[in-house]
């Protein structure tokens, strides 16, 4: 039998973590289920594990001049009903999961878990979002595209937590988050997409896309956005292909049960489309 | 093993078992509370619902260590409130009951959904009940019944 530690504050985790590796159980919503076991035996944890949900100083939401930070034990309940939040990724919370799972689910466990599909990922790229972690020795902070680097992968140390998140202010006159899933519910996304841009005087400022769950990571690509930047609104329309062949060359749906590669990649080019006419709109 | 402190239906508890168990079976198999059901133990369907600090949990998916501290409230204690009979009456008389099953649940959503809104609107109680599953009534029967227990309970919560 695994043994179970349950800190009551931060720097008591940080101790038990800087003594083993153990598995950290957030709001356990995907956790509990990939451990199920069969009828009335324990889940199947192979490693010690340390229980987060105590730690009240995890649980915040703080505004500073241009930026929110979150602290990682955030529910997504809170985050749907803050309005320090920016709306895009109140909106992705909002259909994520049920009522029942977004009380317990959090924020740093839906980064933890490091799913292509997790729904909150493709917000937290567009607004730069930067990850603190820690440990007792250390402190470091990495942008979110450097901490998740595969499904279920990141570059977690040994006695490392998820601190909290910090998301940049960005400005925006175009928001837009569209997921796509089997039902409005409890879906694991098939695609989903966030983007944002900002047209003032008829030109592209600033323009942001995030794709989930078509390729191993968020697909974010700043060389394409670049490229967008400081053209006319009222051109967009005629770059739409070549934004599309862009993304269409870094995407890389799968077939699984959830969907097909074909489906998805379709629907990310009519998300690009949709998404730029919106911008076209705007000028 | 730990010792796990947490309030059970307004009482302190306190229970030495393993805290990776679900909370769903230490109501059900420890404490012979067995209105909470399970249907998927996956968390998709909410049959196993319980109230913790009044807000609507799948039980399934929760593990008893970070039920520690927490206030919890299953249906056999809801069912002694003044709220309860509201919305088991607006139940019966919307005919939102077939088999029952998961019931118990859909009454946990619905206590949820009108403490934080009172009034909710169509799409509002659809929402409050989108984690929980019924193979029976199509819901619309359910729905029906929140409205009705909504005007009828007006002040209550």
């Amino acid at each position: 039998m695994v043994r179970s530690y349950i800190p009551k504050s931060y720097g008591e985790a940080l101790d038990i973590l800087s003594k083993g590796d153990l598995t950290i159980m957030a709001g356990g919503t995907d956790l509990m289920v990939k451990k199920r076991n069969r009828a009335g035996l324990l889940p199947s944890f192979q490693k010690d594990v340390l229980f987060l949900s105590g730690i009240k100083e995890l649980s915040y939401i703080n505004k500073e001049n241009s930026s929110v930070r979150i602290g990682s034990m955030t529910t997504l309940e809170e985050i749907l009903y803050s309005k320090q939040i920016p709306s895009l990724l109140r909106e992705a919370a909002a259909i994520m999961a049920s009522p029942g799972i977004r009380h317990t689910a959090t924020l740093g466990g839906n980064i933890g878990n490091a799913s292509p599909a997790g729904d909150t990922l493709p917000v937290l790229y567009l607004y730069n979002a930067m990850i603190i972690i820690e440990s007792k020795r250390q402190t470091r902070e990495v942008p979110i595209e450097e901490f998740i680097t595969g499904p279920g992968r990141t570059t977690f140390g040994p006695g490392e937590l998820i601190k909290e998140i910090v998301l940049e202010e960005a400005k925006f006159n175009v928001l837009y988050y569209k997921k796509i899933g089997g039902r409005k519910t409890d879906a694991i996304s098939k695609v989903s997409f966030a983007a944002g841009a900002f047209a003032r005087n008829g030109i592209v400022e600033d323009i942001r896309m995030a794709f989930g769950a078509v390729s191993p990571r968020v697909a974010r690509d700043r060389g394409i956005e670049d490229s967008i930047k400081g053209t006319p609104a009222a051109g967009i329309l005629d770059l739409a292909e070549e934004i599309r062949n862009g993304y269409g060359n870094i995407i890389n749906p799968i077939d699984d049960q959830r969907s097909n590669a074909k489906y998805r990649k379709k629907c990310c080019m009519n998300m690009i489309d949709d998404f730029l006419g919106k911008v076209f709109a705007e000028q | 093993m730990a010792e796990i402190r947490f309030i059970l239906n307004g009482a302190e508890t306190v229970v030495n078992e393993d805290p990776t168990m679900r909370l769903l079976d230490v109501l059900r198999d420890l404490m012979g509370l067995t209105g909470a059901k399970e249907g998927c133990g996956e968390g998709e369907c909410g049959a196993c619902s319980v109230l913790v600090d009044h807000d609507i949990v799948n039980s399934c998916i929760m593990p008893l260590g970070n039920a520690a501290g927490r206030d919890i409230m299953t249906i056999e204690e809801f069912s002694k409130t003044e709220r309860y009979n509201v919305i088991s009456r607006a139940y019966e008389d919307a005919g939102a009951v077939q088999c029952g099953f998961c019931i118990p649940g859909m009454i946990i959503a619905t206590e949820s959904l009108l403490n934080k809104n009172p009034h909710p609107s169509e799409i509002e109680i659809r929402d409050g009940l989108s984690g929980n599953l019924c193979r029976c009534t199509g819901y619309n029967m359910i729905v029906k019944a929140i409205q009705l227990a909504a005007e009828r309970g007006d002040g209550l919560w």
